[in-house]
């Protein structure tokens, strides 16, 4: 039963109030793409015991989409952000790195 | 023989007696009691019956860890069975049986298991039933799920009401003895929010029976003017009879309170499940003492030290006149001086440490009790109860030193501290050598969302047993807790102690027949002997020997057993015990009513329930609801003396030759508008939506990534800017979201609004040849004629009264007309319709005449033709794939090699040659078998109903090769095993050419 801040509206949400999504930041591959990059796309995820981008959908608020960046082992969050963006925005990963040094996430190092 | 003390037993009121039923004979009993201290004043000693060998059991405990007095309470709609005797208060009227026997308690024919034991070891029965594969079924499983189960099974429906309660607090403290008491304290000075909850109906814990005294007062006056204190802080919640159950992630704690167990009058709520979200939690909730493993520790009789002292000064009752108190640490000897002190006897202490007992050791010895050093028990006498222990060396194996006679036997192995709350959200353990106990990680405790810890064991739940190092203790945990500074704590004094011995066998050269005496588990017959075969069998993992064994698998959760359990396990492993590590700890700490989860979520409180305008219409004119998602959709609407099935041929007839009318209102109906819309639906759709003219309508298909067909409706667009998306019933919510999604994470800078409309509107679908004439009988400023408003388009106007918007669609493949009106014209707008329609013969017709019309049609239905392994080349809606757009959703993943393999199954109709119906979801047998010896199919029935129109049994289906074999008989199987002939045929089994709607 996770709290996560929704960063449009601006409360504190319970689970109940959400709606997982899964990992965060996939890029899209579509027609002419090859068929690993769709597999990639398609099927392959994260699978972390530690940092991991998600998205939550405030299913039972806002209706909004948002990322969180969590700690799958821990549940630390390091924060919360609007979907609209291909990467977390720096003071999460300034967050983030202050725990786990050296921190990346696939492209968006 | 177990009785009542003329004197004493601070819990009960002498002044109330009650009287309450055990196994049909009436006991009294007095307020205050638990069922388990009224049934020692009643001399019952046996209580029940164990799992495996039915061997007779007595209580063992005093509280919640008691793994033995299971009861069934109660009759009727408040029968409840596996409740704990310890945890039962007693009151006027209680109900009580024993369990797990046959024909009775005192006789039971099951205990002949126990002549078997030797060849009903641990994991007999997977090695037994796995042979002969026959014998599963029909031999082996039918006798085990007779054995199986303690309690019986409720049969009425429950008659009690439960409720869920929301709080929210600072800080909450778990466990109202004097550890959380003075937690509770310290937090509650710093003026934060604070919440105590005690699981037992009396607060202040083991330190009333203990002794000592706090702040130079005695504990129990202590606990009183403490209570009083925190009842009178506003920021300050005190709940009894209230146990905290888990702890979830981010501060989440479940606590159950039980509100009427304990009363004759039932009135009100019975449980209430607290949901509580806290900032921290201290977790005071104390430790439990552990068995002695010897041989015959579960005769009754034989009871934890701490639970016999209990008996005496909470209740009044002596389990036996003669109490041998065997141990391998100082506090069981606070028993037999309190039994002395009660002027009972106390034959012997028998100490397994060869030094004996600190300070308190000389004061048994003062008081005349004889300490035996360095001996253990060789064996308990008795069958039903206990008649004796034989006394040995504890270094032997057993050799008898003398018989010593007694009707009790205290046995204290050791403190655990209860550490399930502080684990069951990650919290850490360490194995404390020095106390044998494993205790909190003080440094590894659950983490929230912060990073930081949120729980905080305090007291002797976090290792520290005696009275000063827990207050101090627990005094700095409220602190940490609130987050204020301060020291200093309530003042006790705490005696010097020897320290415990690490005693997991006794005596501890103890052969195998003793060993297979040693009881561990003794709700599920776990001997030392078990865990020592499991070791030897090669299960080293504690999870795998849990299982194996089944130790700690009961309702106890080994409460009792477990670390015994391991004890034994790392000894055979010859690995220390930290090294074998713990079984996982999981909520909820005791067992809580299934009632208080659903809380008041039954009935018609269960779900919500979505209606139609029309819902009320329908109800009351012979509806058959048919659940569609949250809806209540009207399968067939039933005459007198008709079945369902007559309705249903009845109403697709009346559409077929008159009019019909289908509440289509629970259709997901989603505005998209904005300037790029048309984009937005050309890459939600597999067609092209952003080319549809304004008043036109367009039936679209929707796939998912996967390139499967997830949704399909009619598009309607209103405007320049503004579409009308139809989804499925149960697709609407979803397909919504799904918008959503991909506008929000994927095209957020795309200029689109949506908004899922589906309740503002009531739809009737009005088909058949007299469709247009009822219609028109309405008036009004529309022009419903076949020129004027063709198939495919929509108007907009005044139909009579009524505001209407009107799309020429069919479904049915009639002449039809779908009309929406505002949701509050809806009920008018239906009743209109049937006055109206009077004189052209309308009926209203339900689902199954919708489905089987569309049927008749060839028209695909989402989740009959389709269960997400489908692509709409499948059901060759090639036509409806858009060859102009670069991309839509799918598109990419219909291009991969097997979705487009020539040999997927396709979409045909079936017509079986007898004209009978073939049943659904029946598969074509094809010549062979597959790589798992299992017979190939090519083919299986999607959609399957008896055509009232063609007088016969038509299909649909999806066939290998199907388009290509038109004409060609295959067989499908029938429900006895049979085969069904059956042509294969075009899906369209009515009016290919559409002139029926087209009119």
């Amino acid at each position: 039963m996770l709290i996560l801040h929704c960063p449009y509206c601006g409360i504190d949400a319970e689970e109940t109030e959400l709606a997982a999504g899964g990992e965060a930041h996939l890029k899209r591959a579509t027609v002419g793409d090859s068929d690993a990059a769709f597999e990639e796309y398609l099927f392959m995820r994260e699978n972390k015991k530690g940092v991991h981008l998600e998205r939550w959908r405030h299913a039972y608020g806002c209706g909004k989409w948002f990322l969180a960046a969590r700690d799958t082992a821990t549940l630390e969050v390091y924060g919360t952000y609007p979907a609209q963006t291909q990467e977390p925005p720096q003071e999460v990963k300034d967050a983030i790195r202050a725990k786990h040094p050296g921190w990346a996430w696939k492209e968006n190092a | 023989m177990s009785t009542r003390l003329s004197t004493g037993g601070r819990l009960i009121n002498r002044n109330k007696p009650v009287e309450f039923q055990f196994n049909g004979k009436r006991l009294k009993g007095y307020e205050g009691d638990t069922l388990a201290s009224a049934l020692f004043a009643n001399d019952q000693m046996m209580v029940g019956r164990s799992f495996k060998y039915h061997r007779p059991r007595g209580v063992v405990a005093s509280g919640a860890e008691e793994p033995n007095a299971l009861m069934n309470l109660n009759s009727g709609g408040r029968f409840e069975p596996n409740q704990r005797a310890t945890t039962q208060e007693v009151y006027d009227g209680l109900t009580s049986t024993s369990q797990n026997h046959w024909p009775s308690l005192e006789f039971d024919i099951g205990a002949i298991n126990q002549l078997f034991a030797r060849w009903l070891p641990a994991g007999f029965y997977y090695k037994m039933f796995i042979h002969p594969r026959a014998f599963w079924k029909h031999v082996y499983e039918p006798f085990i799920r007779q054995s199986a189960g303690l309690g019986q099974v409720p049969k009425e429906q429950d008659a009690d009401v439960y409720e869920h309660f929301y709080f929210f607090c600072d800080v909450m403290v778990v466990g109202g003895g004097v550890a959380g008491l003075t937690a509770a304290m310290e937090a509650a000075k710093s003026g934060k929010k604070v919440l105590v909850v005690e699981q037992t109906a009396a607060w202040g814990g083991r330190a009333v029976v203990d002794g000592g005294l706090i702040d130079g007062e005695s504990t129990e006056a202590w606990i009183n003017q403490t209570l009083a204190k925190l009842a009178d802080m506003p920021n300050v919640t005190l709940r009894d009879r209230t146990m905290a159950s888990g702890v979830y992630d981010h501060g989440y704690v479940l606590a159950y309170e039980r509100l009427t167990d304990h009363l004759a009058d039932k009135s009100g709520a019975r449980h209430r499940l607290w949901r509580i979200r806290a900032g921290q939690i201290v977790t005071a909730t104390g430790a439990i003492e552990r068995p002695l493993s010897f041989a015959g520790n579960d005769i009754p009789g034989v009871l934890l030290a701490a639970a016999v002292r209990d008996y005496v000064v909470n209740w009044g009752v002596s389990v036996g006149d003669r109490t041998v108190v065997v141990t391998n640490n100082d506090d069981a000897y606070r028993t037999a001086l309190a039994l002395k002190k009660a002027g009972l006897s106390v034959p012997a202490i028998v100490d397994a440490r060869e030094g004996g007992a600190g300070a308190i050791g000389a004061e048994a010895e003062a008081a005349g009790i004889r300490v035996l050093k360095g001996k253990g028990i060789a064996k308990v006498k008795g069958g039903k109860r206990v008649t004796g222990v034989a006394i040995c060396s504890q270094a032997g194996e057993g050799a008898v030193l003398e018989e010593i006679a007694c009707e009790c036997v205290a046995m204290s192995g050791g403190w655990s501290p209860v550490v399930h709350l502080w684990s069951h959200c990650g919290g850490k353990l360490v194995w404390d050598d020095a106390k044998v106990m494993f205790r909190p990680d003080v440094d590894k405790g659950p983490t929230g969302a912060d990073g930081k810890p949120f729980v905080i064991a305090a007291g002797s739940a976090n290792g520290y047993l005696g009275m000063a190092e827990g207050l101090a203790d627990a005094a700095a945990a409220g602190r940490a807790a609130a987050g204020v500074k301060g020291e200093g704590a309530p003042s006790a004094t705490d005696a010097a102690e020897k320290a415990v011995a690490p005693v997991w066998l006794m005596p501890q050269g103890a052969g195998p027949k003793k060993r297979m005496k040693a009881w561990l588990d003794y709700q599920n017959d776990v001997k030392v002997s078990d865990v020592m075969l499991a070791a030897q069998e090669g299960y080293e993992s504690v999870e795998h020997t849990k299982r194996y064994t089944t130790l700690g698998m009961a309702t106890d959760q080994g409460k009792l057993s477990n670390i015994n359990g391991l004890a034994i396990l790392s000894k055979s492993l010859d690995a220390p015990i930290p090294a074998v590590g713990t079984t996982t700890f999981r909520p909820p700490y005791t067992p809580i009513s299934m009632g208080s989860i659903g809380g008041s979520a039954r009935g018609d409180l269960f779900q919500p329930l979505r209606r139609t305008p029309m819902h009320d219409w329908h109800d009351g004119n012979g509806v058959d609801w048919e659940p569609v998602g949250h809806w209540r959709r009207g399968y067939a609407f039933v005459r007198n003396g008709e079945k369902v099935h007559d309705a249903v041929n009845r109403e697709i007839l009346n559409v077929r030759e008159n009019v019909g009318l289908l509440d289509a209102s629970t259709l997901g109906k989603i505005i998209v508008k904005g300037p790029d819309a048309g984009k937005f639906l050309d890459m939600l759709y597999t067609n092209m939506m952003s080319t549809l003219p304004i008043g036109k309508c367009r039936y679209g298909l929707m796939c998912n990534e996967n390139g499967f067909l997830s949704d399909d409706g009619v598009v309607v667009r209103l405007n320049e800017d503004t579409w009308l998306c139809h989804t499925t019933t149960g697709g609407a919510d979803r397909i919504h979201g799904w918008m959503e999604d991909w506008l929000q994470c994927e095209w957020w800078d795309w200029k689109v609004y949506t908004a899922n409309i589906t309740e503002q509107l009531a739809q009737v679908a009005v088909a058949g040849p007299k469709a247009r004439k009822l219609l028109e009988s309405f008036g009004g400023d529309m022009d419903l004629s076949k020129e004027a408003f063709p198939f495919m388009e929509w108007r907009e106007g005044k139909l009579g009264e009524f505001d209407a918007r009107i799309y020429r669609i069919s479904f049915s493949g009639e002449l039809s007309y779908e009309v929406a009106v505002p949701a509050s014209q809806g009920a008018a707008f239906w009743n209109a319709l049937l006055e109206k329609g009077q004189e052209f013969g309308v009926m209203p017709y339900g689902t199954e005449a919708m489905h089987i019309m569309r049927a008749e049609k060839g028209f695909i239905m989402i989740g009959d033709e389709t269960d997400g392994t489908i692509i709409p080349q499948d059901l060759n809606l090639q036509w409806a794939l858009s060859k102009k757009k670069e991309d839509y959703l799918g598109k990419r993943a219909q291009e991969r090699s097997h979705m487009a393999d020539p040999k997927r199954w396709k979409l045909v109709g079936v017509e079986t040659v007898d004209g009978s119906v073939i049943p659904d979801g029946s598969h074509a047998p094809a010549p062979g078998t597959n790589a798992n010896g299992q017979r190939n199919t090519q083919g299986r029935i999607t959609s399957t109903y008896y055509s009232p129109t063609l007088k016969k049994g038509i299909a649909m289906a999806l066939v290998a090769n199907g388009p290509d074999r038109m004409g060609e008989t295959i067989e499908f199987q029938d429900e006895n095993g049979g085969l069904i002939k059956a042509k294969i045929v075009d899906p369209c089994f009515y009016d290919k050419d559409g002139e029926k709607q087209n009119v």
